[in-house]
């Protein structure tokens, strides 16, 4: 089976005013098809930036230089480098096909509209084909009952909202990916050109949520979408395990506790069933019995959905309970990837062994890793992790050690392997 | 880099506050060298009473002896601007200073401490602030009696409140920051807490009004003697001069703008001081406010 | 004395002011009346997650925040406490009570009185950035204390401040520099050399390692370990991670919605817990073993707010265990061995 996302040479540079910041170095990495994938690392290995870079969102002054990441799509049957799409593409894939949980659940969340607000958009973005059939069956069914004076009066107006809804659920979505990146420039015209004349002429221009949204008579037409999104919101709610989601769906972010409000976010990012969840640091912020119940929630969304996550996290003890396998970076560039049980039982990187035995343990001997994090503006020359290592040899001075499988399914980068 | 060094930078880099900069620059040259550019004539007792040459009413336009011409009474409007320059800025950093003193010390009491002190120094500032300001000057001046000194102590009384409650709200703010709370759990007396960590990181929105409010300052102060209640007849001060031109603004029909340069150069310095000093305090609000962000 | 610190029924309410006129109309009662002790050279480790009142306790025991109500003492006399239970359960308002409690419990004191306390108990910080003023240089804000309390001449003052430094692992060159200049760990140090420069005898910190990366955490954790035995220190250390409490504290305490649910030895606690929530607490800790991830009790329910408890036991609205007798009584803790105390009515 083709891996969902495969991540080669990427890097990417923060330009900025004390110097550059390679915040990712060279970064060849895979997310195979339903499997979690933890990547693992402390501050400034790179792990954000990584995750940021497969969904185009990294902030300024950050570029991403070179390198390509080919997200394998499940309907054009090939893969397709997300890092040459156009900006409308990738806002399709962006909450689609491809989501993200950030660390902060407070921040992800705009404090002035409900939750069920917010988890609707996704839905009024992404689905509105589906969120338009259902209005339209809906509709049907009006029509095929009603008798009663009420329903005699408003039949036309029913009328004309089926035949809208039919419409919007026959419609090209606006935002359609056409990856036809390697297409030369001027037949991509071309086929843009094409479709624009023929939404035209079928008058199937999709209409604008917001748009309709102000005119007072189409209002109507658009609250039923909006209730039919509302349906499915209070759902997605309700399969995060969100107590009495009903009720929740009107409350705004401030009246929710730090889990909850977690869950909300998880359930904004899976509403359009992804294929690939990004989590970055989901869990930080939260206690540990509240921790507890989101990482079981991670485990049966694995179980149930059949998604790829990629969990980046700093905390080994998570990586141990949620992933499938573990990737560790350091200072921008991988070190060691590995089947969660291999990649604790057996480490190989020094780096790794390392990170192991610094987590405290009853009992055990705090081993600390001599020396500071690499400098971000100023890296180690050659493999970024020698001055701090007890194997560290003359050749992981000056050369970079490259990603190699030493065992079944465990690559390392060192150059003791 | 250091933080002097680092600001210095900032404030050349951008082009508005740099021609602030140096607006505000040539004015401390003209202030500096006030006795060279316009010096005093022979036996003139005190440099700041504009020479008269003559007594005739209406203004003179430029000539060789008066290059900016003279107003009414035949004061010489440019050894006036020249040396009004002074007076601005003695007038401005006089008002400031003091105005910063008091609403320093009275917002750090009311902020810090709370309570009782914070309700009966908000109370009182609100009773100064219910006044309209030029209104309150005007009657203060009038009272002490007509002279720079008084439109001094008459701005200081109407400019501190507001710089008390912009004070004691970020002090509010800073007291709240966990490096306060060690500073107190060190064992720090409230005098050292206040003027050490506190202050420090509580000044500097009050710093950038101050420092837009000195064009404001000297605007206000031009207003009064615009309206009389200013400078003694004479003083080379730059409202003085415009209360002087209050008569001749429109010339006789036909020829209405024939007294530009009585109204105009006075004019024209006092928008150039306080445009200078506008866009030097919003340079420093930039450099200084996205600076926190930046760390 | 063995006994360092002992608290003795500490209340901290904090009020809500509410309605038109801004009257207390609740509190939120973050430390609900926790009693402890701690023994000279102990590390004691106080677990809780957010909201139980684990921070407040701290600061309140090392007064920056005065307590509604309660006894801190601090190195005082066993006979001294003593007599002032005697005096108190007798419930007459004797003036020899009142000069006693002023003389020696430091819920009484205030303001300057509060010096000499100060200069012997200290707490760091669960921030380092946000703790150390961003427009000071590392070497004020570490010869502050010095100064403060006149501990060396004025001439020794930067020498020390050098040496305390170095102690912690900073180099003397650095001295000039800002606090925003440093890297995470690195500002933790400096406030634990800020901590150190009046000799105390008694420090508090506050999850000192929780915003910092695992490789830091374990160097701050050995330079702990270190100051400890070099300078003869006690420790109250708060966090949320129960790896680092076991293996470093020689005693725990966990805490729950603002009382202390168990202490005991890090053995007990953790290989034989006998309160519910510490079980959970236990059991939802991550470990980086890939094999241990079966078994889960995973606690239902949130944390109750502060300011409204629920009756009798804190913790029964989210114990399996729980019985009526559990929503009516409030347990108090009860010796179960050795030195394991629990608070508990079906302990397990």
């Amino acid at each position: 089976m083709e891996s969902l996302i495969r991540i080669r040479d990427l890097t990417v540079r923060f330009y900025t005013y004390e110097g550059v910041v390679h915040a990712v170095d060279g970064l060849d990495l895979d997310i195979r098809q339903r499997e979690t994938l933890g990547v693992v690392g402390e501050t400034g290995s790179g792990k954000t930036m990584t995750a940021l870079s497969i969904l185009r969102l990294i902030p300024y002054p950050g570029k991403i230089e070179s390198g390509s990441i080919m997200f394998f799509d499940r309907e054009l049957r090939r893969e397709v480098d997300l890092l040459k799409l156009s900006e409308d593409q990738m806002r399709a894939i962006r909450g689609d096909r491809i989501a993200m949980v950030f660390q902060e659940p407070g921040a992800a969340l705009n404090p002035v509209y409900t939750i069920g607000d917010q988890i609707s958009e996704v839905f009024l973005l992404h689905r509105r084909r589906e969120l338009a059939s259902r209005a339209k069956q809906r509709v049907n069914s009006l029509l095929e009952d009603g008798n009663s004076p009420v329903a005699t009066m408003r039949r036309p107006f029913w009328q004309w909202q089926s035949r809208l809804y039919d419409k919007i659920t026959q419609d090209t979505r606006p935002f359609e990916p056409r990856f036809s990146s390697d297409l030369p420039l001027y037949e991509r015209f071309f086929w843009r050109l094409i479709d624009k004349i023929r939404l035209a002429v079928h008058q199937a221009r999709p209409i604008e949520p917001r748009l309709i949204g102000r005119l007072p008579l189409f209002k109507r037409l658009l609250g039923r979408l909006r209730d039919e999104a509302r349906l499915l919101t209070v759902d997605m709610l309700k399969s995060v395990e969100i107590p009495d989601a009903a009720r929740i769906v009107d409350r705004y972010p401030h009246e929710l506790s730090g889990g909850m409000k977690q869950r909300a976010v998880i359930a904004m990012a899976l509403a359009c069933s992804p294929e690939l969840l990004i989590a970055d640091e989901p869990t930080t912020s939260l206690d540990v019995t509240i921790q507890a119940q989101v990482l079981e929630l991670f485990r049966r969304i694995k179980a149930e959905k059949g998604a790829s996550i990629l969990y980046i996290t700093h905390n080994l003890g998570v990586a141990a309970e949620v992933c499938d396998r573990v990737a560790v970076m350091y200072a921008g560039r991988l070190c060691e990837v590995a089947g969660v049980e291999n990649m604790f039982s057996q480490p190989l990187h020094p780096y790794t062994k390392a990170l192991l035995e610094a987590v405290p343990m009853p009992g055990k001997e705090l081993q600390t890793i001599p020396g500071a994090l690499a400098d971000a503006l100023n890296p180690p020359p050659g493999c970024r992790f020698h001055p701090r290592c007890p194997s560290a040899m003359e050749i992981c001075q000056h050369e970079k050690p490259e990603l190699r499988e030493v065992a079944k399914d465990h690559l390392v980068a060192c150059h003791l392997y | 880099m250091s933080e002097w060094k680092l600001t210095g930078r900032q404030l050349v880099r951008n082009p508005l506050s740099l021609v602030g900069l140096v607006i505000i620059a040539l004015f401390i040259v003209i202030a500096i060298a006030a006795p060279f550019i316009a010096p005093p004539p022979e036996g003139h007792r005190d440099p700041y009473m504009i020479p008269r040459d003559g007594y005739w009413a209406e203004p003179q336009p430029p000539s060789k002896d008066h290059i900016f011409g003279t107003t009414q009474g035949q004061y010489d409007i440019f050894y006036g601007v020249i040396w009004g320059t002074r007076t601005a800025f003695r007038v401005a950093l006089v008002v400031i200073s003091v105005t910063l003193l008091i609403g320093i010390v009275l917002g750090s009491l009311a902020g810090y401490f709370g309570g009782v002190i914070d309700e009966v120094i908000m109370r009182i500032t609100d009773i100064f602030l219910a006044f309209p300001s030029l209104i309150l000057a005007m009657a203060l001046v009038s009272v002490l009696g007509q002279s720079l000194r008084s439109v001094m102590i008459a701005l200081i009384i109407v400019w501190w409140p507001s710089y008390a409650r912009l004070i004691r709200g970020d002090i509010l703010q800073v007291r709240e920051e966990d490096y306060v709370e060690a500073a107190r759990g060190l064992g720090a007396s409230s005098f050292r807490v206040i003027i050490r960590h506190v202050l420090p990181n509580a000044i500097y929105p009050t710093l950038i009004m101050a420092s837009l409010d000195i064009g404001a300052v000297v605007l206000t102060a031009a207003a009064l003697s615009f309206l009389g209640l200013g400078a003694p007849e004479g003083y080379a001060d730059w409202g003085q001069m415009t209360e002087f031109a209050r008569n001749w603004i429109v010339g006789p029909i036909g020829e209405p703008l024939k007294y530009w340069y009585a109204v105009l150069i006075p004019g024209l310095f006092i928008l150039f001081f306080v445009l200078g000093w506008n866009l030097l305090g919003d340079a420093f609000r930039d450099i200084f406010d996205p600076r926190l962000a930046r760390r | 004395m063995n006994t360092l610190v002992d608290v003795r029924g500490l209340r901290q309410h904090f009020p809500i002011l509410g309605g038109v006129l801004r009257r207390p109309i609740g509190s939120v009662k973050a430390v609900d009346g926790v009693t402890l002790v701690i023994k000279r050279g102990q590390w004691l480790g106080l677990v809780g997650e957010s909201g139980c009142g684990k921070t407040t306790l701290a600061k309140t025991l090392v007064r920056l925040l005065p307590p509604t109500s309660g006894h801190i003492y601090f190195d005082v006399p066993d006979m001294v406490k003593v007599e002032i239970e005697t005096l108190e359960s007798a419930n007459e308002n004797s003036s020899k009570l009142n000069y006693l409690l002023k003389e020696y419990d430091l819920a009484t004191f205030s303001g300057a009185r509060l010096r000499p306390f100060r200069r012997r108990a200290q707490l760091v910080h669960q921030d380092p950035l946000t703790s150390l003023n961003p427009r000071m240089k590392i070497k004020d804000i570490v010869a502050e204390p010095l100064r403060i309390h006149r501990v060396v001449p004025g001439g020794d003052v930067e020498a020390t401040v050098k040496e305390l430094l170095e102690r912690v692992g900073l180099s003397a060159g650095q001295l000039g520099r800002y606090p925003h200049q440093f890297s995470g760990g690195q500002r933790q140090r400096i406030a634990i050399a800020r901590a150190l420069a009046t000799r105390p005898e008694f420090i508090a910190f506050d999850e000192p390692t929780s915003a910092l990366d695992v490789s830091v955490q374990a160097q701050i954790l050995n330079l702990l370990k270190e100051l400890k035995s070099e300078f003869g220190l006690t420790y109250l250390y708060i966090t949320h991670e129960l790896l680092i409490a076991e293996s470093v504290c020689d005693h725990i305490a966990v805490m729950y919605l603002g009382k202390v649910v168990e202490t005991g030895k890090p053995e007990d606690i953790f290989h034989e817990p006998r309160h519910p929530y510490s079980q959970s607490l236990i059991a939802a800790t991550p470990i980086p073993d890939p094999k241990r991830r079966v078994g889960r009790i995973v606690l239902p329910g949130e944390v109750p707010s502060p300011a409204n408890p629920p009756p009798g036991c804190r913790f029964h609205p989210r114990c399996a265990r729980a019985t009526k007798e559990c929503s009516e009584k409030e347990p108090v803790l009860e010796l179960v061995g050795g030195e394991h105390y629990v608070a508990c009515w079906h302990p397990l």
